[in-house]
C-alpha cells in the first residue's frame, strides 16, 4: 500500500521528509494537492494568526466561535461526505459534550478538574455516538432511516433537557436549569495544581485555531489513508464493499464515533466559549446548521466544510437582524439546486479547468478525479 | 371508569394529531420520494390563512378553513414547479443560457431534505417579518362535553372524526380513481408507467398539490387550538416524520396504524407520567421501531404475508 499512498502526488520530490509528509496529506480524497494550494493554505493560516492584532480582542473572541463551529462542520463532513451516513444528530454529541463539560467543570472548578472535564466531555460525545452507532449500524439501519433516527434522537434530548428545571435535576453543584440552561460554566483551563493556564479571549482564539489546523491536517491524513479509502468505498457502494471482505458495520461505527468525538470537541469549546449551554443546542434549527454548512461547502471536502462553516456563520452573524435566516435559507436552496456538489469542489474544478487550458473534459464525479491527469 | 374515558379521549386526540400531521407528508414521501422538511411550515401556512380569513375578512369558520386549504395547495403547486421539479428554473435556463439549471428532486432524499429545509427557514422568517411574532386567534368552537368531574372539548372529538374521514378519503382516492391508479403505477415502476402513457411528471405535481392541500387542511383544523406563532409547524413535523417512517411503504394503512400505535403510547404515558414523558415515549418508541422494523409496520406485514404465501405454495 505504501506505493499507492503517493498516487495523488503531483509535483513534489519523491524523497525527503517534506515529500513524505505531503504524500500522507495528499490523495484523491481531498481537494488541494498542489504547491499552489499549500501556499494558499499557509497564507490563510498566517492571515488568521494576525487577525486578532488587526480587529482587536473583542472581534477575535467573537470570531473564535465560528472556528469552534468548524469542528462540528468537519464532523459531519467526515460522517456524511466521506462515509455516506447523513446524520442530523451531530448536535446530540455536541450538546452532550457541552453539558458534560459543564457539569464536571462546575463540580471540579480547579485547573486539573477543568482539564479533566475537557477530556470527559469529548469522551462523552464519542461514547454517545458509539452507542447510537452500534444500535443503528449493527441493527442493519441504513440510508435515510439513519437520518431519521439521529433527527429523532436530537428531539428526544431537546424535550428531555427542556424540562430539567427542578431541584431534582442537580448533579453535585451543577443545576441543569431546564430551558434556561447552565449559565455558570467556567473558562477553559489546563494544568495541574500551581502550573495552571486559564484560557480566555485571544488565547482561546489561538488555542482553537491551532486545534483546528491540527484537526484539519489530521483528517486529511486519515481520509487519504487505507481506512479513508474504505470509508469512501462504503459511501459509494456498501454491498460491494462488503463483498470485498470489509466489515462495513465496523467501518461506519468507527467513523461515526470519530464524528461524535469531533462534534464533542466542538461542544466542549462552545460551552467554554460562552460559559453557557442550553437546550437550544438540540433544537431543530441548530441541528440543521451543520447540514447547511456542509451541503453548501461541498460535503466530500474537508476544506469545504471548514470554509463554509466559518464563512456562513460570519456572514449570518454580521448580517444579523431579521433577514439573516431568510438569506441563509435562500443561499441553501440556490446552492443545493444549482450546485448539488457544493461550492468548493465547483471552484476547484473551475480553477483547474482554467489552468489546464480546457484540455481536460469537465468531470462529473467529485471524488474520482485524478490530479495527475489534470496537471499533465 | 372515568379514567378509562379520559384515556380514550386522550387517545383519540393523539391519534387525530398524528394522522392529520402525517397524511400530507406520507403521500408526498410515498409517491415522490421527496422528504418535505417544510411540511410543518405548510401546516403553519394553512393555519395562518385560516386565521386571517376568519379574523380579518370575517368569513365563517368552515369557509375560512377551506381558504386555508386552497391557499396551501396553491402554494404547494408553486413550490413543486419552482423547487421540486425545477420546471420554472429550467424554463428560464433554457431561455437565458440554453440549458437546464437543475435536476428534479424526485427520489433524491438527502437533497430534497436540505432544499426544503432552506424553504422552511425562509417561510418561518418570512411570516415573522410580515405578520409579527403572534396573531390574534380564533376561539375553539363547539364548546365542551362534561362527564363526572371532567369536561372535554367537543371540537377535539370532532377532529378525530375528521382524521378518520381523511384516511377513508385517501384510501378511496388511491384505490378507486384513475389518478390513484396512475399514482400507484408510478410508485411501483416509474419507467414502465411512463412507457404505458402515464404522464408521471403531472402525477408528481398533482401528488404534491394534494399533499400540500392536506397539510393546509391540518393547519386549518388546528388553527383554533394552537398558539399562532410562526414556528408552530415544528411541533407537527416531528410526529409526522416519525409516523411516516413507522408506518412504512403503504401510505394510507401505514399512517392509520402508526397513528393508532404511536397515539396509544403517547396517550398512555401522558396519562401516567405527564405530557413531556408522553412525547419522549413516542419518540423513543419510534427509534426502537425503526431499528427493529426498518420497513415500518406495513413493510413487516407484507414480508410476513409473502413468506406465508411461499410456504403455502
Amino acid at each position: 500500500m505504501a506505493t499507492e499512498t503517493g498516487a495523488g502526488r503531483t509535483d513534489s520530490e519523491p524523497s525527503g521528509l517534506l515529500g513524505r509528509v505531503r504524500g500522507r496529506l495528499e490523495g484523491p480524497n481531498t481537494i488541494g494537492n498542489s504547491r499552489a494550494y499549500w501556499a494558499g493554505f499557509a497564507v490563510a493560516v498566517a492571515a488568521l494568526l494576525v487577525y486578532p492584532y488587526i480587529v482587536g480582542a473583542y472581534q477575535a473572541s467573537r470570531f473564535s466561535l465560528f472556528l469552534v463551529y468548524a469542528f462540528l462542520g468537519l464532523s459531519l463532513s467526515v460522517v456524511w461526505g466521506y462515509a455516506g451516513v447523513l446524520s442530523f444528530g451531530q448536535v446530540v454529541f455536541f450538546g452532550v459534550a457541552g453539558y458534560t463539560f459543564g457539569v464536571v467543570s462546575v463540580n471540579f472548578a480547579t485547573p486539573a478538574g477543568i482539564t479533566g472535564a475537557f477530556l470527559v466531555g469529548i469522551g462523552g460525545g464519542a461514547l454517545v455516538a458509539a452507542v447510537l452507532g452500534y444500535f443503528m449500524f449493527y441493527g442493519g439501519v441504513r440510508d435515510v432511516y439513519v437520518t431519521i433516527i439521529t433527527l429523532v434522537s436530537t428531539l428526544v434530548l431537546h424535550t428531555f433537557m427542556a424540562q430539567t428545571a427542578g431541584d431534582q435535576w442537580t448533579i453535585g453543584e451543577a443545576a441543569l436549569g431546564g430551558f434556561n440552561g447552565m449559565p455558570t460554566i467556567p473558562n477553559l483551563a489546563f494544568g495541574v495544581g500551581g502550573a495552571a493556564l486559564v484560557i480566555s479571549d485571544v488565547m482561546f482564539y489561538y488555542l482553537v485555531l491551532v486545534l483546528l489546523v491540527a484537526t484539519y491536517l489530521g483528517l486529511r491524513v486519515l481520509v487519504n489513508s487505507d481506512f479513508g479509502r474504505v470509508m469512501v468505498a462504503v459511501r459509494e457502494d456498501e454491498d460491494r464493499t462488503r463483498m470485498f471482505g470489509y466489515d462495513v458495520r465496523r467501518a461506519k461505527l468507527l467513523v461515526f464515533t470519530l464524528g461524535g468525538a469531533l462534534a464533542g470537541l466542538s461542544g466542549v469549546l462552545y460551552a467554554a466559549w460562552g460559559n453557557y449551554v442550553s437546550p437550544g443546542v438540540f433544537e431543530l434549527a441548530f441541528a440543521s446548521l451543520p447540514v447547511v454548512w456542509v451541503s453548501i461547502g461541498g460535503r466530500d471536502t474537508l476544506l469545504g466544510a471548514v470554509a463554509a462553516t466559518v464563512g456562513i456563520e460570519f456572514f449570518r452573524n454580521s448580517l444579523g437582524g431579521e433577514w439573516a435566516f431568510v438569506t441563509v435559507g435562500a443561499l441553501l436552496l440556490v446552492s443545493i439546486l444549482g450546485l448539488p456538489g457544493g461550492v468548493v469542489p465547483w471552484l476547484d474544478r473551475t480553477y483547474r479547468n482554467l489552468r489546464g487550458g480546457g484540455t481536460t473534459p469537465p468531470t462529473e464525479t467529485t471524488d474520482s478525479t485524478d490530479p495527475e491527469v489534470t496537471e499533465a | 371508569m372515568i379514567n378509562g374515558l379520559n384515556l380514550l379521549f386522550q387517545f383519540l386526540d393523539s391519534f387525530a394529531f398524528v394522522v392529520l400531521a402525517a397524511a400530507g407528508l406520507a403521500i408526498i414521501f410515498g409517491i415522490m420520494g421527496v422528504i418535505n422538511l417544510a411540511h410543518g411550515e405548510f401546516i403553519m401556512l394553512g393555519a395562518y390563512a385560516t386565521t386571517l380569513a376568519s379574523v380579518r375578512l370575517g368569513l365563517p369558520l368552515v369557509a375560512a378553513m377551506l381558504v386555508g386549504m386552497v391557499v396551501t395547495a396553491l402554494f404547494g403547486l408553486l413550490v413543486e414547479r419552482v423547487i421540486i421539479s425545477g420546471w420554472a428554473p429550467n424554463w428560464l435556463g433554457q431561455r437565458l443560457v440554453g440549458r437546464d439549471l437543475m435536476e428534479p428532486l424526485y427520489d433524491r432524499l438527502a437533497d430534497s431534505m436540505v432544499a426544503t429545509w432552506g424553504l422552511s427557514l425562509i417561510m418561518v422568517q418570512g411570516v415573522r417579518i410580515t405578520l409579527g411574532n403572534s396573531l390574534d386567534q380564533i376561539g375553539t368552537p363547539l364548546g365542551n362535553i362534561a362527564y363526572g368531574g371532567f369536561s372535554y372539548s367537543m371540537y377535539r372529538v370532532v377532529l378525530s372524526g375528521v382524521a378518520l374521514g381523511v384516511l377513508v378519503l385517501a384510501y378511496l382516492v388511491f384505490t378507486r380513481t384513475e389518478f390513484g391508479m396512475r399514482a400507484r403505477a408510478t410508485i411501483q415502476d416509474e419507467d414502465t408507467a411512463r412507457a404505458l402513457g402515464v404522464d408521471t411528471e403531472r402525477t408528481y405535481a398533482a401528488t404534491f398539490v394534494i399533499g400540500s392541500g392536506l397539510a393546509g387542511l391540518t393547519g386549518a383544523l388546528y388553527a383554533p387550538t394552537v398558539t399562532m406563532v410562526p414556528g408552530l409547524g415544528g411541533s407537527f413535523l416531528v410526529e409526522a416524520f416519525v409516523a411516516v417512517v413507522v408506518g412504512g411503504p403503504s401510505v394510507v394503512l401505514g399512517t392509520a396504524l402508526a397513528g393508532g400505535f404511536l397515539g396509544g403510547i403517547n396517550a398512555l404515558v401522558s396519562n401516567l407520567l405527564g405530557t413531556t414523558a408522553g412525547r419522549i415515549a413516542l419518540l423513543v418508541t419510534a427509534i426502537v421501531m425503526i431499528r427493529f422494523l426498518p420497513d415500518g409496520i406495513t413493510g413487516f406485514v407484507e414480508r410476513v404475508r409473502a413468506r406465508r404465501q411461499e410456504g403455502g405454495a
